[in-house]
């Protein structure tokens, strides 16, 4: 199995970096991630599209963590830290509980806007788009600090240049252990894990591509009458 | 058991997606109540108990003051569950308020499960779950998972108000491009997915749904990667579509789309990855490298 960064985030990672460079490089970029060693690799990819540091918080449990767990742990972390913005995915591929963002936020207070899909900075102030249901948006207007989370397609993630990777190699990576950040109790466990049942009647055909086709046609015509 | 089911009101409209909370609240054999930030004409013929809160005062969309609503609301009726969709308010919202009370959250449910909740992870390619630990709990559910269920008991709606401010400014929502297409009445919607692997390709799905008589559909990374317009799009950030036959080509599932097509009569899916999750909804998988099979399927249609 392949691991890579959640694609949410990827979107999150490149819109910090474009506002850093949008603001002459002044802004200075933390990339923080929750899991086991594997996640340094996603904290570096993360560093060679444009941040300015790491923290990886070394969690070889972290996929049992809940949201609550996790939330908490980035938010014990940024506590102190004075951020003006946290980008975070508006979910993640793995769980899609949408739920860390928000909770973050509200753990360290701050006002939260969900599924991004512009962002605008004007010192300080910040205009946003959310996006609702059925290509409808609404427009929103708020001051920093805030907790945003962002929707695919907010911008397009840069790939990491050669020369970019080279450089992130010299970017500090803190690492941090859960206990440091006050992991607390989980409130919801997982009790399975499966893959999902089939659909009954589903029907998987292969096969070369001329038979397939009239396998398909016959099927059509037996069960849907829109093929006459 | 008691649940506050909370409603969406879009535009002065109760949105369609709120009645099946109470396929939710029925199929978890609680007491539904409900919460809407709406209009008293909205919700006049609820046929259920409503604590309403004022729209015009609070905003449609205002989730610093919704989140003190319904703490209010929860505060006046001890409900076991606060249950949401897992829709743009719905998942904006329910953290706030899950951390807000310090409970546990099942986002997304798609069944309910002994002493918990079914959920879907892995972009719908595996199942968890969950079971929350505390008392009360925050859930979202699935689009399309329950039943809509309108109920059929007296209306009484019951004013609810907090002072609120909002550290967010509404500016207004912003309409769609113009459809140039409604799938919600097409009888065929062929679709194209990520697996079409570049914009060239979309006219090989095109022709295919021109083929059979029905139009052209599309999954997220393809609208977003600007290969197809936006209002071509099929999924919960989309259209919920329901055709009598419904062609996936190269779309692999992801929960989202699935959410949004999963009510359509037939469902054929064309896909090189015999465990794409879409073949868990499809009647039919193909397995098969589209670029092939879908000109020669068309050619065939065409004779």
């Amino acid at each position: 199995m392949a691991f890579r960064m959640n694609e949410y985030d990827e979107f999150a990672v490149e819109e910090a970096v474009r506002l850093k460079e949008k603001l002459g490089g002044e802004p200075d970029v933390t990339v923080l991630s929750i899991g086991p060693d594997r996640v340094g690799e996603v904290i570096k990819k993360a560093l060679a599209m444009g941040c300015d540091r790491g923290v990886h918080v070394r969690d070889p449990e972290s996929t049992s963590r809940d949201p609550w767990q996790i939330a908490s742990m980035i938010a014990a972390f940024a506590k102190d830290k004075d951020f003006d913005l946290v980008f975070t995915g508006m979910q993640s591929q793995d769980r899609g509980s949408a739920q860390v963002g928000p909770l973050v936020a509200e753990i360290l207070g701050l006002p939260c806007v969900t599924t991004v899909v512009a962002f605008e900075w004007a010192d300080g102030l910040v205009t946003l788009r959310r996006e609702l249901e059925g290509g409808l948006r609404a427009g929103f207007r708020l001051r920093c600090p805030a907790v945003l989370t962002c929707q695919l397609g907010l911008n397009t993630p840069r790939y990491p240049t050669l020369p970019n990777i080279m450089k992130a190699k010299k970017k500090e990576i803190t690492l941090l252990q859960p206990g440091e950040l006050g992991l607390p109790a989980a409130l919801a466990v997982t009790k399975a894990f499966r893959a999902p049942e089939r659909k009954g009647s589903g029907l998987i055909l292969e096969g070369d591509v001329a038979s397939l086709v009239d396998r398909v046609i016959a099927l059509l015509k037996e069960k849907t009458a829109v093929l006459r | 058991m008691k649940a506050l089911l909370i409603g969406e009101c879009r535009g002065g409209q109760v949105l369609d997606a709120t009645w099946e909370l109470f396929g939710y609240a029925a199929q978890a054999c609680a007491e539904p109540l409900l919460f809407m930030v709406g209009t008293k004409e909205a919700v006049a013929g609820a046929g259920v108990r409503v604590l309403l809160a004022d729209a015009s005062k609070q905003g449609e969309y205002n989730p610093e003051a919704h989140k003190l609503l319904i703490l209010e609301a929860i505060r006046r009726e001890s409900p076991d569950q606060i249950v949401f969709m897992h829709s743009s308010y719905g998942w904006d919202l329910a953290p706030r308020v899950a951390a807000a009370l310090g409970v546990a959250q099942s986002s997304e449910v798609i069944g309910i499960a002994e002493g918990g909740f079914e959920l879907c992870a892995c972009n719908a390619k595996m199942r968890r779950t969950v079971v929350p630990t505390t008392a009360k709990i925050v859930v979202t559910l699935q689009g399309g998972a329950f039943q809509g269920q309108k109920p059929a008991g007296s209306t009484e709606i019951q004013d609810l108000d907090v002072e609120a401010s909002s550290r967010l400014e509404f500016l207004g929502y912003e309409e769609p491009e113009k459809k140039d297409v409604n799938l919600a009445t097409a009888e065929i919607i062929v679709s194209a997915g990520r697996g079409v692997g570049k914009k060239d390709n979309v006219q090989i799905i095109e022709a295919l749904a021109k083929a059979l008589g029905g139009e052209l559909g599309a999954s997220r990374p393809v609208v977003d990667s600007g290969w197809v317009a936006q209002s071509h799009q099929v999924g919960t950030t989309g259209q919920t579509v329901a055709p009598k036959l419904y062609v996936a080509c190269g779309i692999s599932g992801a929960i989202q789309h699935l959410a949004g097509m999963r009510k359509s009569e037939f469902i054929l899916a064309i896909n090189k990855d015999k465990d794409a999750p879409i073949g868990e909804v499809a009647d039919v998988l193909v397995v098969a490298d589209l670029l092939q099979f879908v000109p020669a399927l068309t050619a065939k249609l065409g004779r």
